[in-house]
C-alpha cells in the first residue's frame, strides 16, 4: 500500500544508489526511538575502531570522528549531554552553540559545514520526527555530494510507531522533510529499564514488515548489554543519555 | 491497549486526559511543556474534540472557564511564566466554582528564567496562584505512570469539588520517557453537573456562572461555602508515599523529580548504616500534615530537598509544629541535585545528631 505522501501525489523515491561504504552517517527517527543514544554509541565505537560499527556501511580508514548534534527541537536529553564522554574518547562534538543552555534558539553551528569537505567521519544525531529532520534538509545537497548512510531508528514500543505501517509513514515524512533517503533500519525497540529479550523478540516481525514495506535492509537490532547478551546477533548499546536517577 | 509503551511525561498526560474524557484543550506553547499541546493538536481533531492554540495564556484560561462552565471536561497546560499569566483566570474559575485541570511543567524562574527543570513554583501553586481567598488542589507526580494516574484523578477531583486541579510537574518529568500503561482508570461516583450553563431546555431556571458579588455579606458567605469544601478536601484528599519512613532517624521530604533523587540517596545512606527514609507528598495542597506530624514521634530530623531555594520546607516546619529540627537542601535555576549531594547532607546531619 502506498504511503500517505505517495497517495498525496509525491512519487515513491527510488532506492538510494551509491557506494557501499561512506564517511557520513545520519541517525534519525521518532522522538524516543533511542536515536541519540545510538548515535553516541556509534560515534564512540567508530573512534575505538573495534568493529562494532562495521555493519553500518561506514569507511574503515582511521579517520577522525565527529558527532554532530543537529537536534534543534528538543532542549533535554541530547547528544551534547554526553559531551565530556565523547570528547574523552577522542570524538569531536559539534553542537548548536546554545545547546542545553537557557537560550532556546534553533541555530545550527557553522562547524557542521566542515565535515562535508574534511577528511573525517561523522555521525549526525537528528531531531525527532519530520520536525527535527527539517534541519537536515539544509545540508541535503552537501550530503548528496559527499555520500551518506541514513539509519532510521525505530522503537515499536513508542506511541506513534507501534505498527510497521506507522513507522513507514514516519520514515517517509522524515525523508520528505530532510530531502534525503534512508539506507537502513536500526531496530532499537525498548521500554527503558523494563526491556526484556522477549520484548525485543516481539519486535522482529514488525521490523521485517517495515523492511518489506520500505525495501530497506535491517542494519541491526540493538539493546542494552544485559538484554543483548540473551539475543544472538543483537548489538549491545551502552546507556549514555538519560535521567540522573 | 494493555501493552506498555514508552512515553514522555508530557505525552502521557495528554493521552490520559483524553481517556478521562477531556475533549477541549486551550493552550499556548512553552518549553518544556510543548509536547502536551502538540499531542493534543494531533489527537483532538481525530476524536471530535477541540484543540485551540489561543493568542495568549490569558485567552486560553478564559476559554477553559467557558468550556468548564458548560460542563465539559477541559484542560490547559503551560510552564512557569505561562502559569503566572493564567493566574487571574484561575482566580475567576475558583470564584465561579468551575472544574478544570491545569498542568504546570515547571522551569526555572523568576522572570523568563530558563528552560531546565525546577520546583520553584510551589508557593505559587499552593498559596494561590490568583487573588482572593482561594486554593487549587495540587497533585505532584513523580513518574510518568503517576502522571497518568494523577491526571485521571485530577479530572474527578475537579468535578467532585468544582475547583481547578493543578498537576505540578517539572521539566524533567515532562521530558523524560518511562514505560507506561493506561489501564486501571478509577471511577469515582460524581454528582451530576446540574449547575452547568448548557441550555435549560425550558425545564429548569437559568443557571448563572459568576464570580462577581458586590454585596460584602454575600461574597463572604460565598467564600465561606468554598472554604467548607476546602475543609472536606483537607480531611479526605491529602496523600503521600512513605518509603522506609517508619524507622527513619532522618526523614527526607521531597516531591516530584526531587523525590526520585532522594530515594536513591536514602538507599545509599542505608548502605552506610544511616537510617534515612523518605516522605513524598503526592498532594501538595492539601499538604499531608497529619502524616508528616506522625513521624515527629521517632524522627530526629527532617531534611527537605527541593529544586528551589526552599518553599515546601515552610509547610514541613508548620506541619511538624517545629517538634523536630528541619534542614533544607536545594539547587535551583534548572540545576538538578545529584543523589551524592543529597547523601552528603544526610551524612552531615547524621554526624551532627550523634
Amino acid at each position: 500500500m502506498a504511503s500517505f505522501l505517495e497517495r498525496a501525489g509525491f512519487p515513491k523515491p527510488a532506492p538510494k544508489e551509491g557506494r557501499t561504504t561512506e564517511r557520513l552517517a545520519v541517525v534519525a527517527g521518532h522522538y524516543g526511538s533511542g536515536k541519540t543514544n545510538f548515535a553516541v554509541n556509534l560515534a564512540l565505537h567508530l573512534a575505538a575502531g573495534d568493529g562494532w560499527a562495521e555493519r553500518f556501511g561506514l569507511v574503515r580508514e582511521p579517520l577522525s570522528v565527529t558527532l554532530v548534534d543537529l537536534d534543534i527541537v528538543n532542549p533535554y536529553f541530547r547528544a551534547a549531554d554526553a559531551g565530556e564522554l565523547v570528547r574523552a574518547a577522542g570524538v569531536r562534538l559539534v553542537a548548536p552553540r546554545y545547546a542545553g543552555s537557557n537560550l532556546d534558539i534553533p541555530a545550527l553551528p557553522p562547524e557542521v559545514g566542515q565535515v562535508f569537505s574534511a577528511d573525517c567521519r561523522a555521525v549526525f544525531d537528528v531531531g525527532g520526527d519530520d520536525a527535527g529532520a527539517i534541519a537536515l534538509g539544509r545540508y541535503a545537497a552537501d550530503f548528496e555530494r559527499a555520500g551518506y548512510q541514513f539509519l532510521f531508528c525505530v522503537n515499536f514500543r513508542r506511541i506513534e510507531t507501534r505498527t510497521p505501517r506507522e513507522a513507514y509513514e514516519l520514515l517517509r515524512e522524515i525523508e520528505a522533510a530532510s530531502r534525503l533517503r534512508a539506507t537502513a533500519i536500526v531496530n532499537n525497540t525498548n521500554l527503558g529499564e523494563e526491556t526484556t529479550a522477549a520484548l525485543v523478540r516481539e519486535s522482529l516481525p514488525p521490523m521485517e514488515e517495515l523492511a518489506a514495506l520500505s525495501g530497506l535492509p535491517v542494519a541491526g537490532v540493538t539493546a542494552l548489554p544485559g538484554v543483548a547478551a540473551e539475543l544472538p546477533g543483537a548489538l549491545p548499546v551502552e546507556r549514555h543519555i538519560g535521567v540522573p536517577f | 491497549m494493555s501493552e506498555k509503551l514508552l512515553m514522555k511525561g508530557n505525552e502521557a498526560v495528554a493521552e490520559a486526559a483524553i481517556r478521562a474524557g477531556c475533549r477541549h484543550f486551550f493552550g499556548y506553547p512553552i518549553t518544556p511543556q510543548t509536547e502536551l499541546s502538540a499531542y493534543m493538536a494531533k489527537r483532538m481533531p481525530k476524536i471530535g474534540g477541540t484543540f485551540l492554540q489561543a493568542e495568549s495564556e490569558v485567552a486560553a484560561i478564559n476559554m477553559v472557564l467557558g468550556a468548564g462552565a458548560a460542563g465539559a471536561r477541559v484542560m490547559t497546560s503551560s510552564s512557569s511564566p505561562g502559569i503566572s499569566l493564567k493566574s487571574e483566570g484561575l482566580s475567576y474559575i475558583v470564584g465561579s466554582e468551575v472544574p478544570c485541570v491545569v498542568m504546570n511543567v515547571q522551569r526555572g524562574g523568576p522572570g523568563l528564567g530558563g528552560i531546565q527543570p525546577a520546583q520553584s513554583d510551589y508557593f505559587q501553586a499552593t498559596r494561590g496562584p490568583g487573588h482572593g481567598d482561594m486554593h487549587l488542589i495540587v497533585l505532584a507526580p513523580a513518574s510518568v505512570q503517576e502522571m497518568v494516574d494523577l491526571c485521571y484523578d485530577a479530572f474527578d477531583l475537579a468535578d467532585l469539588y468544582r475547583n481547578p486541579v493543578m498537576i505540578l510537574a517539572d521539566g524533567m518529568l515532562g521530558q523524560m520517557m518511562e514505560p507506561v500503561e493506561f489501564e486501571n482508570q478509577p471511577h469515582r461516583e460524581l454528582p451530576e453537573k446540574s449547575w452547568a450553563t448548557n441550555g435549560h431546555q425550558n425545564r429548569r431556571p437559568h443557571n448563572v456562572i459568576n464570580s462577581l458579588y458586590l454585596k460584602a455579606p454575600e461574597l463572604e458567605a460565598h467564600v465561606r461555602d468554598i472554604f467548607k469544601k476546602y475543609e472536606t478536601i483537607r480531611e479526605k484528599e491529602s496523600r503521600c508515599e512513605a518509603y522506609l519512613a517508619d524507622d527513619a532517624e532522618i526523614l527526607l521530604v521531597a516531591y516530584g523529580a526531587a523525590a526520585r533523587l532522594c530515594k536513591n540517596a536514602v538507599k545509599m545512606a542505608r548502605e552506610r548504616g544511616v537510617r534515612a527514609g523518605l516522605l513524598r507528598p503526592i498532594t501538595l495542597w492539601p499538604f499531608p500534615e497529619r502524616q508528616l506530624f506522625s513521624h515527629t514521634e521517632h524522627t530526629k530530623a527532617f531534611l527537605t530537598v527541593e529544586m528551589s531555594m526552599g518553599q515546601m520546607v515552610e509547610d514541613v516546619k508548620l506541619a511538624s509544629q517545629f517538634r523536630v529540627p528541619t534542614y533544607f537542601y536545594g539547587r535551583t535555576g534548572g540545576v538538578i541535585p545529584t543523589p551524592e549531594e543529597i547523601l552528603e547532607q544526610i551524612l552531615k546531619i547524621a554526624g551532627g545528631a550523634r
